[in-house]
């Protein structure tokens, strides 16, 4: 019954044990080091470290000190350090985020370091992933690795319904599901959609050509045709009983269940190509597949998800910072972060790397990074999104028709918009 | 001169209750009178003063009265249970019948002192549709799956067996403490007497345990109704925010959205409600036993 969640005590826990280690570092720092603040989240703020003694060689006489976030507790512990003005000098950023920072005013423009880079050359990066950094026509950061949704599926269960390739469009995707489906029986079902996530129907959503916030993302625009379209498509799925009603949670272990056959098709990220690889039972491996998003009428969008690099508007050594984001973003060191970590880099050249250009579950990939749109960008997004999937949740239930859910939507997503128009107004934000 | 000694020794204490309760609290308030956001946090030129205007817009949410029914519901099915369940325990402990008393006392006592995000854990297990154990035994009664996590009618009863599982161990050892003041004589007087064991139960040991159990339900309703970790390691609020109690909702718009203003009248309104509810129940102690 306490009302802190405990989950948040052991990592506070360790990260004053990472801050008193870096105290105590800094201390022993000679008076002439520059030090350099690095914040990474998870696994790759255990990685990064290993890629830095390359850049102290280069850089004598300056340090960087590395400090890992958990991803559960990133986000409060940067708003945190805005906060206490204690942000370090650079640091990573999920790129749905960068725009709540920017209104923050917390973020140094890239523009001018990035213009005479010769290094960071942002025509090599992928455009809707590239674009998720900047805000209005300005650059606030370079994308250290990306992340996108597409198909997971079982291709000997799709061939065994009579189809030899992944579908391609939405008209294709649902025969496919129904015939997968006929075949699989009445306890399993052709597609895992859990209700808790937002992205499967976010990629969805931005397949569509009408933006999901409309007048200067000022208001909600979900009861637009094309949102509508999207939306019936998805619920669609649950009344023909081709996805189960489930969330996460009811799923305990959903490498067991795609190896199991309980679902056939999955919409994921690059991460779990690891997971699938390692975790799926034996009689398995080899026997599925990673296919680009199928869209309206063709293959479609996706998110263009990751993370960024970004420098704090507050950092004292701006110059130096720069250098260690070029650093860090040269394509052999987002081949090490690959190697290390299974995450996908966001420069074409980096991807000409032997390993990953063979790897066949990561060919979707590469072909869907050049079909990934950016989500709206604004700070509210994220609440936007849970209002979407809590409607979406509705819809399947029976609970809303698609209308009411869509005209629900849009008032909430009004309603969280009003301060946004408010300082609109006021002249004080774009 | 004697009072004012008196103020010096409470000096401390008081200071220490200003500065962590009431400071807080009327910061809070004062908070809760306007809209700070992330806007704000970033210029505080951008706060405005919303008067009443959050608790206004909190009051025509359907999801605060969602969250206030949830949290109701979970209050008025589990803190009777609950200390149902520490009650019957802490007899069969005080049972003269009973053997190995340390043992039990103690394996009972265990999942009030277990981390709740690791018994959840097993508890997620136990709940499964497919392979959970409650519905394996459910199943030779002839009794279809019942998807307690997922079905917006069976979570919130889940979750309040799983808190009830967690929390009645703490109430059976202050009750079974409460026990064992109850002189032996009595049950003897009784016992001469031809009363039944429920006529003993009936007119010894609840009437003797009454003030032990006054103290035990206030306590655990005003705990009950802060209701957070459960839903928060379970269901995250769902499914269909059926597990959504006013304290999850405060912990979503204070620390997932950043809306302070809208989080700290949700946290003063539970506030008031509990200090009510709380105020109410002293009373009605004081009524029942004047001492």
């Amino acid at each position: 019954m306490m009302p802190a969640p405990a989950a948040a005590h052991l990592p506070r826990r360790r990260f004053l044990g990472l801050l008193l280690a870096s105290l105590a570092a800094g201390c022993t720092a000679r008076a002439s080091d520059s030090v350099l603040r690095l914040w990474a989240m998870g696994r790759e703020g255990e990685v990064v470290a290993g890629l830095l003694p390359g850049f102290e060689r280069t850089h004598p006489g300056v340090r960087v000190v590395v400090q890992q976030l958990p991803w559960t507790a990133a986000h409060e512990k940067l708003l945190t350090a805005f906060a206490g003005e204690s942000l370090p000098d650079v640091f990573q950023l999920g790129n749905t985020w960068i725009p709540e920072f920017v209104a923050l005013n917390a973020l140094e423009p890239l523009d001018a370091y990035a213009g005479t880079s010769r290094d960071v050359d942002l025509a090599d990066y992928f455009g809707g992933i590239l674009e998720t950094n900047r805000i209005g026509s300005t650059l606030y950061g370079v994308p250290w690795y990306v992340d996108t949704r597409l198909l997971f599926y079982r291709r000997d269960l799709v061939a065994q319904a009579g189809f030899s390739d992944a579908p391609r469009s939405w008209p294709e995707w649902m025969d496919v599901l129904t015939a997968v489906k006929k075949t699989v029986g009445a306890n399993r079902y052709a597609i895992l959609l859990p209700l808790n996530e937002f992205e499967p129907l976010l990629a969805l959503a931005l397949q569509q050509s009408a933006p999901l916030l409309r007048d200067g993302n000022r208001f909600g625009n979900f009861e637009s045709a094309d949102f509508r379209r999207t939306l019936s498509f998805y619920v669609e799925i649950f009344r023909r009983g081709l996805a189960p009603p489930l969330t996460n949670a009811d799923i305990s272990n959903v490498w067991n269940e795609f190896g199991r056959g309980y679902f056939s098709f999955y919409i994921s990220g690059p991460w779990n190509i690891g997971e699938f690889e390692r975790r799926l039972p034996p009689e398995v491996r080899g026997a599925w597949m990673t296919a680009p998003l199928p869209g309206p009428d063709g293959p479609g969008a996706s998110i263009a998800g990751g993370s960024s690099f970004v420098m704090s508007s507050a950092s004292r050594h701006k110059a130096l910072a720069w250098q260690l984001i070029e650093y860090l973003s040269q394509p052999e060191m987002q081949r090490a972060l690959y190697a290390a970590t299974g995450d996908l880099p966001p420069r074409r050249s980096a991807w000409r790397d032997s390993k990953l250009a063979g790897d066949p579950y990561a060919r979707a990939f590469r072909d869907q990074l050049e079909r990934v749109k950016p989500t709206p960008k604004v700070p509210e997004w994220e609440r936007i999104a849970t209002e979407m999937r809590l409607a979406a949740e509705r819809a399947v239930h029976g609970d809303w028709s698609i209308d009411r859910a869509a005209a629900e939507l849009d008032a909430r997503a009004d309603r969280i918009l009003d301060k946004r128009r408010y300082l609109i107004a006021r002249g004080a934000t774009r | 001169m004697r009072r004012l000694q008196a103020w010096w020794f409470v000096a401390p204490a008081l200071a220490v209750i200003c500065v962590f309760f009431f400071l807080p609290v009327a910061a809070a308030l004062v908070l809760s009178l306007t809209d700070f956001d992330i806007y704000a946090l970033a210029d505080l030129g951008n706060l405005r003063f919303v008067g009443l205007r959050n608790y206004l817009d909190l009051v025509a949410t359907p999801l605060f009265w969602k969250a206030v029914l949830n949290t109701l519901y979970f209050v008025i099915v589990g803190v009777p249970l609950s200390l149902c369940v520490s009650l019957a325990c802490a007899l069969l402990l005080n049972a003269r019948a009973a053997r190995f008393r340390g043992f039990f006392r103690t394996a009972l006592f265990a999942p009030v002192v277990t981390t709740l995000v690791a018994v959840a854990v097993i508890w997620r297990y136990l709940y499964n549709t497919r392979y959970g154990l409650l519905n394996y035994a459910l199943g030779f009664a002839g009794i279809d799956p019942i998807d307690w996590l997922g079905d917006p009618r069976f979570a919130m009863p889940a979750i309040i067996l799983f808190a009830v599982w967690k929390n009645f161990g703490y109430n059976m050892v202050i009750l079974f403490a409460g026990l064992q003041t109850i002189r032996e004589e009595l049950y003897e007087a009784a016992r001469i007497d031809g009363a039944t064991y429920v006529k003993q139960l009936r007119y010894i040991t609840l009437p003797m345990l009454a003030p032990v159990l006054a103290l035990v339900s206030i306590l655990t309703v005003a705990g009950y109704f802060q209701l957070f970790a459960e839903p928060y390691v379970m269901t995250q609020g769902g499914p269909l925010q059926s597990t959504m109690s006013v304290l999850y909702l405060m912990y979503e718009e204070g620390f997932k959205w950043w809306n302070l203003g809208t989080a700290s009248a949700v946290a003063f309104v539970l506030f008031l409600f509990i200090f009510a509810v709380t105020v109410l129940e002293l009373r009605l102690a004081r009524q029942r036993f004047p001492a």
